[in-house]
């Protein structure tokens, strides 16, 4: 029933071959077509300034009041490419093979080798808009490394890389603006996608200043809303960050690809009080000089001066001799949990461990370590108010990516004909693991270099076809969206929006977070349900509809959170393997390691929405390993 | 510890605004200024009434959405950080607040501490970019830039959009905003073909929102979270001033 869209032929000739043999819309025709795209971050940004380019009317739509606040902007590290500059035998096959590896095997080759293959478009894109590259005294680009990779393929402006990135498809979408090739709808909130004979032909949104409801149409949707990092609550996500536009397309026939799988950043700002809002991440490439350790005795609450390095336990290098402290994400994330779980956490919570950079003083004294990583200690010490360089740093793992997201085929479509979805929204490239800096590069392939190359295989067949908002589908959206919103308010029960939020997230992360287990995600599937009962009869939110209402906008998303939350907790049960950023305690090896299951779970779980109140329907794509070799990962 | 909060309650652009106080218990020191706000909103819910809005996003410092003006100073006493960075430690257990938004001409309330800023996105338009088409480009290596041309041109690209500098200048001036992107782009070779008329367009556009006229009394650097240096400014007149005198 899932047609992936393939194309046959070898690995390396399959993108070529698909751009040719898909289907092209003529320049003069271009601007007889409409397309909506909803969120304008990277990916959506990058999107509808390249297909305005193309000719195509574009309206793009934002919660926010300028694209230049989307939550890319945040993203640190860098951006990987396989420009082999340093000369260090990259190839874009490596950069294949590691994020195929990486992912744990459980993204498609195909898709993954392409990811690849526009990598070196995306660079040589971005240095042509002016973006600040940091260079060589020679003039020439810079490259770092990252994890996950043996080669330097990571390109980066400072700690800012997602800023400038964003601010550079910013530049392209503004100046398509300018020429009124695209409208762009600030402050606008996608609540329901639009279907006219099955196929996606608009949204309704609502203008969060006045709180009017409006259709929208066009000939094909564009999704490009992000992650689902925030249904814990706390998590490394923008405040404003949700699935409400995912889900709203899922339960009009998107199917949702592989929920469960979440990655667990390990290097975060402790929780320090249950008022906390997010979480704040700590650069990865702090393990390269810090050491983790936590006290070997249980409940030692003593200052870490006072404790002495034989009472110490530096568990990442006694366990993983030859990685030591570079493991890679998922699994310095999930010993952290171990370790405070056993009773070793430190500080007032006991839910952090040490991250100490006393060895890497004295080695390199503290002028180099203030050179390095400076600017991360005083972010450090202006929220915890502790000094870095006097006390080790305490850090704990936090949410902050979702791998999973809206199945999508070869050209980035939803099982809904004419609905693409791009960047962290959809599920496609990152498998059950991200490597560093692959963020950014995929939310760039998918808007600059892959959507305009596929959106018209579809828009071809659409020559002529007139959409328009007097369409009943329309109004029948409308009034959907209308009583949903006058339900949320005319609960007025007892309890906030945050409270009931703060509860869910504290669901997932005891069960579906870094561990999960078949008794604990049954719990949360039993109790999840029953929270989102009580949210639908006890939820307080105060305000009319038709003003600004921080408090509705946020009691909308957490709605679609609950139901979120449950399918989470589903799929992570129906998953019996471990895989990357998903471990199931029943599934490991002897050594406390991930075990997958290729034999039986070597598949895409695509979930079909059947209805309220009823479970969703599995459907599974089988992944075929026809170039790499599946291996397993070791660390030790 | 315990603050008074006087915060500044509007309902929309055109109607009068006022102070309201509110006293706070319970803070904790390690709270973000954002999380203590979060908690008065919870209570004001709870007891019925309108919960004060405020602009917020990433809380980390990046976004440029947040923006209040904290005892006088945009972002609050601390230099080189955003309203969202802003701790409850940097604050006397007792303290009166006074929590007012960005008061420009250009920047219209919406509602209590929200402002629109839509009016920095229409001087992007005006020429804030390298016309450049997805595709069809040299590779990246092909453009040599001098390692101290793009660190400067870093610097001056690391602007944020908050617009405090607008908010703590006198004359509501945005030109260390239009400064930082000029600067930025004129420093780099990529930048060159358009030069003259970004310059002239984005100072056209700047006065056309109503900003103000710059006269250098400096404020602006010294409230930019990112540190901006008004030495940009000076390379912008002089920008404009070679691009004027090329008609």
């Amino acid at each position: 029933m899932l047609n992936n869209k393939i194309p046959s032929g070898p690995l390396a000739e399959k993108w070529t071959h698909h751009k040719f043999s898909s289907k092209l819309v003529n320049p003069s025709n271009k601007r007889k077509y409409d397309i909506i795209i909803v969120g304008t971050g990277l990916a959506g940004a990058s999107a509808a300034a390249s297909l305005a380019e193309l000719g195509y009317n574009v309206q793009a739509f934002s919660y926010h009041e300028s694209p230049r606040r989307a939550h890319s902007i945040a993203a640190q590290g860098g951006i990987n490419a396989a420009k082999n500059y340093p000369n260090d035998s990259d190839s874009i096959y490596r950069l294949f093979y590691d994020t195929i590896k990486g992912g744990d095997y459980r993204s498609r080759e195909a898709n993954v080798y392409r990811l690849a293959e526009v990598s070196n478009n995306i660079i040589d894109q971005c240095v042509a808009q002016g973006i600040p590259f940091a260079r060589e005294y020679g003039g020439l680009l810079d490259n770092r490394s990252f994890g996950g990779a043996q080669v330097s393929r990571t390109f980066y402006a400072r700690g800012q890389t997602g800023q400038q990135l964003l601010l550079g498809a910013y530049s392209a979408l503004v100046r398509q603006m300018n020429r009124g090739q695209v409208k762009f709808h600030p402050r606008h909130e996608m609540l329901d996608l639009v279907l006219i004979d099955g196929e996606a032909k608009g949204i309704v949104t609502r203008n969060l200043i006045t709180g009017e409801i409006q259709s929208h149409s066009a000939n094909a949707v564009v999704l490009a809303t992000g992650g689902y990092g925030n249904a814990f609550f706390l998590s490394t996500n923008a405040m404003a960050s949700n699935a409400t536009a995912a889900w709203r397309a899922h339960k009009k026939g998107a199917f949702f690809a592989n929920p469960c799988i979440t990655q667990i950043h390990p290097t975060c700002i402790p929780v320090a009080s249950g008022h906390q809002s997010k979480l704040t991440l700590m650069s990865e490439s702090l393990r390269n000089d810090g050491r983790v350790w936590v006290p070997k005795k249980k409940g030692d609450k003593r200052h870490p001066s006072e404790i002495t390095e034989d009472e110490r336990d530096y568990y990442l290098e006694r366990l993983y001799p030859s990685f030591g402290n570079l493991v890679p994400r998922d699994v310095a994330s999930r010993r952290a949990k171990e370790m405070c779980d056993l009773g070793h956490g430190v500080g007032e919570t006991g839910l952090a461990v040490f991250l100490d950079f006393a060895d890497a003083i004295e080695r390199m004294g503290k002028d180099v370590v203030v050179q390095k990583y400076g600017n991360l200690f005083d972010m450090y010490k202006q929220i915890t108010g502790e000094d870095p360089y006097e006390i080790p740093m305490r850090i704990y793992p936090a949410v902050h990516y979702t791998m999973g997201g809206l199945w999508v085929d070869y050209n980035l479509m939803s099982t809904i004909p004419g609905l693409y979805i791009l960047g962290e929204a959809n599920f496609s490239d990152h498998g059950a693991n991200r490597l560093g800096a692959s963020a950014l590069m995929q939310g760039l392939a998918d808007g600059y270099f892959i959507l305009p190359y596929t959106i018209g295989d579809y828009l071809s067949g659409k020559l002529g076809e007139v959409v328009s908002i007097e369409n009943e589908a329309f109004s029948k959206t409308e009034s959907d969206v209308k009583n949903r919103i006058n339900n949320l308010i005319s609960i007025n029960g007892n309890r906030t929006v945050d409270d009931i939020h703060k509860e869910l997230g504290l669901i997932l992360w005891e069960n579906v977070g870094m561990a999960r287990n078949k008794s604990g995600l049954e719990k949360a599937i039993d109790s999840i349900p029953k929270l989102k009962d009580e949210f639908w009869s006890n939820v307080k939110v105060t305000g009319v509809a038709d003003e600004l209402n921080p408090e509705l906008e946020k009691a909308g998303r957490v709605a679609d959170f609950l139901e979120l939350g449950e399918l989470m907790a589903r799929d992570a049960l129906n998953r019996e393997e471990s895989c990357g950023g998903h471990f199931r305690e029943e599934h490991q090896t002897e050594e406390n390691e991930a075990k997958r299951n290729d034999k039986d779970f070597s598949f895409v779980a695509a979930w079909e929405h059947k209805g309220n109140n009823l479970p969703a329907e599995l459907h599974k794509e089988k992944l075929i390993f026809e170039n790499v070799e599946l291996t397993t990962r070791s660390y030790k | 510890m315990k603050v008074i909060l006087k915060v500044w309650r509007q309902n929309n652009a055109e109607s009068q605004g006022a102070f309201e106080t509110y006293p706070v218990d319970n803070v904790s020191e390690d709270m973000s200024f954002f999380e203590m706000m979060d908690m008065l909103n919870d209570q004001l819910v709870l007891d019925e009434k309108t919960p004060i809005a405020f602009d917020h996003d990433c809380r980390e410092g990046i976004c440029g959405t947040c923006g209040l003006f904290i005892n006088g100073r945009a972002h609050g006493k601390i230099r080189g950080i955003t309203t969202c960075q802003l701790h409850m430690r940097s604050f006397e257990d007792g303290e009166t607040i006074i929590v007012e938004p960005w008061r420009a001409k250009a920047f219209p309330v919406i509602r209590d501490l929200i402002v629109e800023r839509t009016s920095f996105d229409r001087i992007m338009e005006a020429g804030g970019y390298v016309s450049v088409k997805t595709g069809g480009t040299p590779d990246a290596n092909a453009i040599p830039i001098a390692k101290r041309n793009a660190d400067e041109a870093m610097d001056a690209a690391s602007c944020i959009g908050c617009a405090a500098c607008v908010a703590t200048c006198k004359n509501s001036s945005a030109m260390l905003f239009v400064a930082a992107k000029v600067s930025h782009l004129s420093l780099l070779p990529q930048g060159q073909p358009e030069r003259n008329e970004r310059a002239l367009n984005m100072i056209e556009a700047m006065d056309e929102e109503g900003f103000g006229n710059c006269t250098n009394t400096g404020a602006c650097e010294i409230e930019c979270p990112k540190e901006i240096s008004i030495s940009h400014i000076g390379r912008l007149n002089r920008e404009f001033l070679k691009a004027s005198l090329k008609g």
